[in-house]
């Protein structure tokens, strides 16, 4: 799994590849949360179109970063969902939950 | 088929990988594929946090069988796991309320909504769990 960050106006773009498993959800979980909490951006974006698979761990860690970003009043959008993504997303009932977009361009719309 | 693997989570990824690969030449369709590699991926992960709490050089094993067709489905494909941590206590597999918006409790969920059967055992010192999903019963013509 590999992460990066654009960094823009107000908002911060994370461009994740590979599955997200127990293996490395605590990476995106730190960096999540760092975003949100510490840098305060109104606006994180995460890129999962080249994500195949998440796990429990690596939606929890989503998870976590949804409740920050309300606690914080900002915003945390998903979009580029697998099938796999997608699925574990509506077998856990959190699809409707999060703000989720097929693209890049919908998601800073 | 039969693997042995530490209780690594950097393994996670080989044993989705060869669980993709079985489930696919067994006949199941490209959800129940997806779906039979996630219950197993989150069973190991249930194990490598749970049962050995983190350590990653503790034993796991998995078989891979073909089973007998139940009335109304076609063959089953069973994987059973062992682990040789503490006794798994039952009272506390019950997953997490889906209604409730936090982190955590899902894994034992999907499990349970991936397989037609999900049973615990301890035997001689080791937590075995059989997890078994069958294919659709074949159409007469």
């Amino acid at each position: 799994m590999q992460i990066s960050a654009r960094r823009m106006d107000k908002t911060t773009i994370f461009d994740v590849s590979g599955d997200i498993d127990l293996a490395n959800s605590p990476e995106i979980r730190k960096a999540l949360l760092k975003e949100i909490k510490e840098t305060k951006t109104p606006r994180v974006v995460m890129n999962l179109l080249k994500v195949r698979y998440i796990d429990s761990s690596g939606v929890a860690s989503l998870v976590e970063g949804l409740k920050a970003s309300r606690d914080a009043g900002t915003r945390f959008i998903l979009f580029g969902l697998s099938p796999a993504a997608r699925e574990v997303l509506q077998l856990s009932r959190l699809l409707k939950i999060f703000e989720v977009h097929d693209t890049e361009e919908q998601a800073l719309a | 088929m039969k693997m042995e693997l530490h209780s690594d989570p950097g393994m996670l990824c080989v044993v989705r990988a060869a669980m993709e690969q079985l489930t696919d030449v067994f006949g199941f369709s490209a959800p129940e594929t997806r779906s039979v590699t996630r219950a197993v991926d989150e069973a190991l992960t249930n194990i490598m946090r749970h049962s050995y709490g983190g350590q990653v050089d503790r034993p796991i094993e998995i078989l891979c069988h073909r089973v007998p067709k139940r009335p109304g489905t076609g063959d089953g494909f069973e994987v059973l796991l062992t682990d040789r941590g503490p006794a798994v206590d039952k009272s506390k597999l019950k997953g997490r309320r889906l209604d409730e918006i936090k982190p955590g409790g899902l894994g034992l969920h999907f499990i349970r909504q991936s397989m037609d059967v999900v049973e615990f055992k301890r035997e001689q010192g080791a937590n075995l769990l059989q997890l078994v999903k069958y294919l659709k019963a074949e159409k007469q013509d």
